[in-house]
């Protein structure tokens, strides 16, 4: 798949330039895999949340994107990992107004609205790694002639 | 499919004056430091110019996440502190879309949907302070 190139990496998270980095890479991948205008921002939306969490709670990580199809329908699965402490109460980071940082508490909780599927992999002490998988709903289909 | 992206925005953010309002136009991929730093800038040219608004373009940011947002708001009540109004311009669509899904609502930010709208909110840009909304600011006598 020539698509495969511009979709499939694995970046660093490490500071806040990284974040630029990975909304980029995560744009750029989206449109590539035909997401519209308003899934791509969704899913750069939650990148954005999720890499940052990564940063700041896990003390920093990666993000490995990829690209997965189901029928005829492409999807981007996006993974953040880090080495951090880990999450002791999934349920309460899940839900919003939760923060043990600094920002809205909206992280975790509003990314996973932001996607179609979402898994979170924490236990404390073994780091973080949250999963999530958007599709264009719309594949991009070779135009037919009339 | 592929599209040239701006390269990201790092360190300030210009911060035009037009009368008594400040003018801030956000465009592209935005640093989180390059967001704090043009926080503490606006707080300064608002007291150096007695400016009476802020307004923010956001017509070329293609993400507000709960950190722009926040920055956002931050800077709407900072303002407020220092007597002057703030407005954010001409969110895309998509971005606002993206914003209420995420949760980031910000009842506190004033919207307009263009620059020249928000100007015109804030008292600039015209010949007729009195019609000012709000007018807690005398025009000079």
């Amino acid at each position: 798949m020539e698509t495969a190139a511009g979709v499939e990496a694995c970046l660093p998270i490490r500071s806040d330039m990284d974040l630029v980095w990975v909304r980029q890479h995560v744009r750029q991948a989206a449109a590539l895999l035909g997401f519209g205008l308003v899934d791509q921002t969704k899913l750069v939306t939650a990148a954005s949340e999720l890499a940052r969490n990564t940063l700041v709670h896990g003390g920093g990580g990666r993000m490995e994107a990829a690209h997965v199809v189901r029928g005829r329908v492409n999807g981007l699965r996006l993974v953040f990992a880090d080495d951090g402490p880990g999450i002791p109460d999934l349920d309460r980071a899940l839900t919003d107004g939760y923060t043990s940082g600094d920002g809205l508490g909206m992280g975790l909780g509003g990314a996973r609205r932001l996607v179609h599927e979402f898994a979170i992999d924490s236990a404390p002490g073994a780091g973080t790694t949250v999963t999530v998988t958007s599709w264009s709903v719309r594949p991009p289909l070779p135009r037919e002639e009339a | 499919m592929t599209r040239d992206f701006p390269p990201p925005v790092t360190g300030h953010v210009p911060v035009l004056r037009l009368g008594d309002v400040l003018l801030v136009t956000l465009q592209g991929d935005l640093h989180d430091s390059t967001a704090e730093q043009l926080q503490q800038d606006i707080g300064e040219a608002i007291t150096r110019n007695r400016a009476a608004g802020v307004v923010i373009d956001v017509s070329g940011v293609e993400i507000v996440d709960s950190f722009l947002g926040r920055v956002l708001a931050e800077i709407a009540a900072k303002a407020r502190l220092l007597a002057a109004e703030t407005v954010v311009a001409g969110m895309r669509p998509a971005v606002a879309i993206t914003m209420v899904e995420l949760g980031l609502f910000l009842p506190g930010l004033r919207t307009a949907l263009s620059t020249e709208d928000a100007i015109r909110l804030v008292g600039g840009g015209d010949a007729h302070p009195a019609a000012r909304p709000g007018g807690t600011r005398q025009g000079s006598p």
